[in-house]
């Protein structure tokens, strides 16, 4: 065996990589000094600058779960059409950026022809923002990935067209952490069991007080099964969070059946018109069906086709929600209201109607 | 099954037949996420696989065809790290590796991009080259934090990849009871509404807290993402312990001309329906015939609703700076927060600015090191020990652009002297 080369490179704690060499010169040249953007067309746009220069964004659709070929192909896109920069979204599509017009239409054409759609600005559906699931996660219930291109499979029209009041965020999460965050329209796994737990190898794999310590509710208390120390869940105060699986991989929370889908919608980060809101459950009880959850699909397509036809331009979905009425939004979206969508939680009572107010 | 490659799997006989002369297994039920019109990661995958010949990823690939089949996950985590870093690698090795031994390890590498996701083919091509020769090639872009993740390497050839990603530029992003990697919105890059250069204080912020980045000594996780502006493109608010929101002091800009030009284009009606009627706090108003509009910037929340409708026409104020707000976080274990307003408008323009918030953030840093539970975000610390004693112990004068409105019950208590009669 031959002995390990010596290791001479000594770690440079650099952090998040510079800016430096990562931006267009046309970015260079204005930066902090644009002056306002108009949409051309379904993803695309353009920005100028007070200089008067023009850029131009064209924006993609891409899988997320990318490959170094998929990377290498797009770097060379980039090369050819937006002198070698681009930038990603946070929900994971490309820009390419250039000042040259004519270079619109045949790199539409090229990303088209290695299958990522150009759309996604404005008032469309942005693509998933989704977690990790079975292809990495340690906690998951589902595959978020797959569930995003299901969904996104169903949607893509709405992706490359401008026909919604305004943007459509989604996200998908493989466990109630929620790691997709709050959307617009969110499909979260939501547990339906207590925990199983594992007590042959719980005190072999746990940290036992790390485990009670991780509860938000105190369910979880020390217990000796056959000679072996383990911990017993009070399944009565349990409320299924998984929290504790987080910590101690024998507590299994996640179940083949059990472990299902909740569609959650009015979530809003940003700032414009009405302040940012969480989101609010809307359906729950949806089979994880692999490999197109045809359920959650069913779901979110009522949810949207409804905010389609019902929404004004500009308002998200919270807003359209709140001039309806929540009655109104369960039966545009064929939805139910059921007794668990009202609050029992922390804080449960600030979302009760305190007033008269009611649409009959 | 003997001849099923890498062992495991569950192709049946017309399957293998199918497969001949791939190097790949057959999974018949991933192969359903190559239809539809949305680009397929599972096609990409495969092609990697067969193009690379990489074990790993047909291990995985056969792992998560189990996972497809069975609904359930087969991945633990573990403990892999570089030299001198106790955080950056999210460690995964399989449950069932017996059954699918290609899929033993599988860890990530979190990479800490440049802010606003900004690249040259250059860097990226530099990724690619150094990821491929030691990993599986697979790259998450990007992870819900911020990260660019390199998914699936083997801890034996995890110091020499950090080593020459390293050497390129690149450093681990954080896991665990860290400072994690930080999110910013397109900034001054790109975007006319930008109030501050977040970009600049995103990579300033986390140059300063890379130790903290990499190594967990904190309760639990801390996250900053910097918006240059309310719109919050980088969703800070709901999704960062410290959300740095860029705003202004003063009046909106308008150029009464380009307001003149959106009318001409889209109508009077459009402009009471879209503009006036939309602004929250009635501040806009418009005489009826006339081709002009009237800002009350006493009432203007500065939620960005006109300006993000007429770009042209309205810009944000001169007087740019950013509000701190603190506390956002998901679910776990309390519910939803919502990050709240800590100081309403800081200028960040020069070195000595972003200094006097990154001094303000250590003194915050330290006082939930001390006074926060273990897995405690800071968002609950605050809410747990109090927002008075909070404010009183970091130094944050109290202010009422922190509250919707003053508090409606009478159970406070003022100091008072105990020894007095
Ligand atoms: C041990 C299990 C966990 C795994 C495998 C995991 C994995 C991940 C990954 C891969 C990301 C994206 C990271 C990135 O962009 O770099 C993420 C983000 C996130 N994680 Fe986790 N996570 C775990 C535990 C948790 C816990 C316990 C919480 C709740 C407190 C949590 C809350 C979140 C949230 C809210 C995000 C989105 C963050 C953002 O928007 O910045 N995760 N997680
Ligand atoms: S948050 Fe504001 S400044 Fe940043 S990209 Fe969005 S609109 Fe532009
Ligand atoms: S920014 Fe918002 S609050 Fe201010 S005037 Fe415009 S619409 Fe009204």
């Amino acid at each position: 065996m031959n002995a390990p080369t010596e290791r001479t490179w000594k770690t440079i704690e650099s952090g998040p990589h510079t800016l430096e060499g990562a931006l267009h010169p046309v970015v260079v040249k204005n930066y902090g000094k644009w002056k306002y953007h108009k949409l051309i067309k379904p993803g695309v746009m353009v920005h100028y600058g007070h200089s008067g220069d023009a850029l131009y964004t064209v924006r993609a659709g891409t899988p997320r779960q990318n490959t170094v070929d998929l990377v290498r192909n797009i770097c060379d896109l980039a090369d050819q059409y937006a002198d070698g920069f681009m930038r990603f979204t946070i929900r994971n599509s490309v820009e390419f950026m250039f000042a040259d017009e004519s270079r619109i239409e045949p790199l539409i054409k090229e990303l088209e022809e290695i299958g990522l759609p150009v759309g996604g600005i404005a008032n469309c559906v942005a693509p998933i923002a989704h977690t990790q699931g079975w292809l990495h996660c340690d906690i998951p219930a589902t595959d978020a990935s797959g569930v995003a291109k299901g969904v996104m499979d169903n949607l893509y029209d709405e992706f490359k067209t401008l026909e919604m009041p305004n943007k459509v965020r989604l996200s998908t999460s493989c466990c109630s952490i929620n790691c997709g965050g709050q959307a617009d329209v969110a499909i979260v796994v939501k547990h339906t069991r207590p925990p199983r737990i594992d007590h042959n190898l719980l005190s072999t794999l746990c940290e036992l007080p790390k485990a009670v310590a991780r509860c938000p509710v105190a369910a979880i208390r020390p217990t000796i099964v056959n000679d072996k120390r383990s911990l017993m869940v009070d399944e009565e105060k349990c409320i299924v969070c998984g929290a504790c699986f987080g910590a101690c991989p024998s507590m299994e929370i996640n179940h083949p059946e059990h472990s299902q889908f909740a569609v959650w919608v009015g979530g809003k980060n940003s700032n414009a018109r009405s302040k940012p809101q969480s989101m609010s459950l809307v359906a729950e009880g949806i089979p994880n069906n692999p490999p197109h959850w045809p359920e959650v699909n069913a779901v979110v397509g009522r949810i949207l086709k409804a905010y389609k036809a019902g929404g004004k331009p500009w308002e998200r979905m919270n807003e359209w929600i709140d001039r309806i009425g929540w009655k109104r939004f369960f039966e545009e979206a064929e939805l139910s209201f059921e007794i668990d969508m009202i609050d029992s939680y922390r804080h449960a009572r600030t979302t009760f109607n305190q007033s008269t107010h009611v649409r009959f | 099954m003997e001849d099923i490659k890498g062992a495991g799997n569950s192709g049946d006989g017309q399957e293998m037949e199918d497969n001949k002369g791939k190097f790949l297994n057959p999974t018949p039920i991933l192969d359903e996420l190559e239809g539809g019109q949305w680009p397929s990661f599972i096609t990409g995958f495969k092609e990697l696989g067969e193009r690379t010949e990489k074990p790993m990823i047909r291990g995985v690939l056969d792992q998560l065809e189990y996972s497809y089949k069975t609904k359930m996950g087969y991945w633990k985590g573990g403990m892999v790290t570089v030299k001198g870093y106790g955080a950056g690698i999210i460690t995964r090795y399989s449950m069932i590796k017996d059954k699918f031994p290609e899929a033993k390890e599988f860890h990530t590498f979190r990479i800490q991009p440049a802010a606003g996701l900004h690249y040259s083919t250059k860097m990226l091509r530099e990724v690619c080259d150094i990821w491929e020769k030691h990993g599986s090639g697979f790259m998450n872009m990007h992870g819900q934090s911020g990260n660019l993740q390199l998914i699936g390497i083997e801890q034996d050839k995890t110091q020499e990849c950090f080593d020459e990603l390293n050497q390129a530029g690149w450093d681990l992003g954080g896991a665990g009871a860290t400072v994690r990697t930080a999110a910013s919105c397109v900034g001054p890059a790109r975007c006319e509404q930008a109030c501050y250069d977040n970009l600049k204080v995103h990579e300033k912020v986390l140059k300063n807290y890379a130790g903290m980045t990499h190594r967990p000594e904190f309760n639990y996780k801390m996250k900053f993402k910097f918006s240059a502006c309310p719109n919050d493109c980088a969703n800070a608010i709901m999704r960062a312990d410290v959300a740095l929101i860029g705003t202004w002091r003063d009046s909106i800009q308008i150029e009464q001309e380009n307001v003149k030009e959106w009318i001409d284009e889209y109508g009077e009606d459009a402009l009471y329906e879209q503009v006036v009627n939309m602004c929250p706090t009635k501040a806009i108003s418009h005489k009826v015939g006339t081709s002009t509009i009237e800002i009350e910037n006493k009432d203007c929340v500065r939620c960005m609703h006109c300006l993000n409708v007429m770009p042209k026409a309205l810009s944000p104020g001169k007087e740019r700076g950013a509000s701190l707000l603190m506390g956002g976080k998901n679910t776990l274990k309390v519910g939803v927060n919502i990050g709240s307003m800590m100081i309403p408008f800081m200028k960040l323009d020069t070195d000595e600015e972003i200094e006097e918030f990154i001094e303000q953030m250590d003194e915050i840093i330290d006082w939930w090191d001390d006074a926060g539970f273990d897995h405690e975000r800071i968002g609950e610390t605050i809410e747990r020990v109090g927002m008075k004693q909070f404010l009183e112990a970091v130094g944050i004068k109290a202010n009422i652009d922190m509250v919707v409105r003053p508090r409606d019950n009478p159970y406070y208590k003022k100091k008072y002297d105990s020894t007095a009669d």
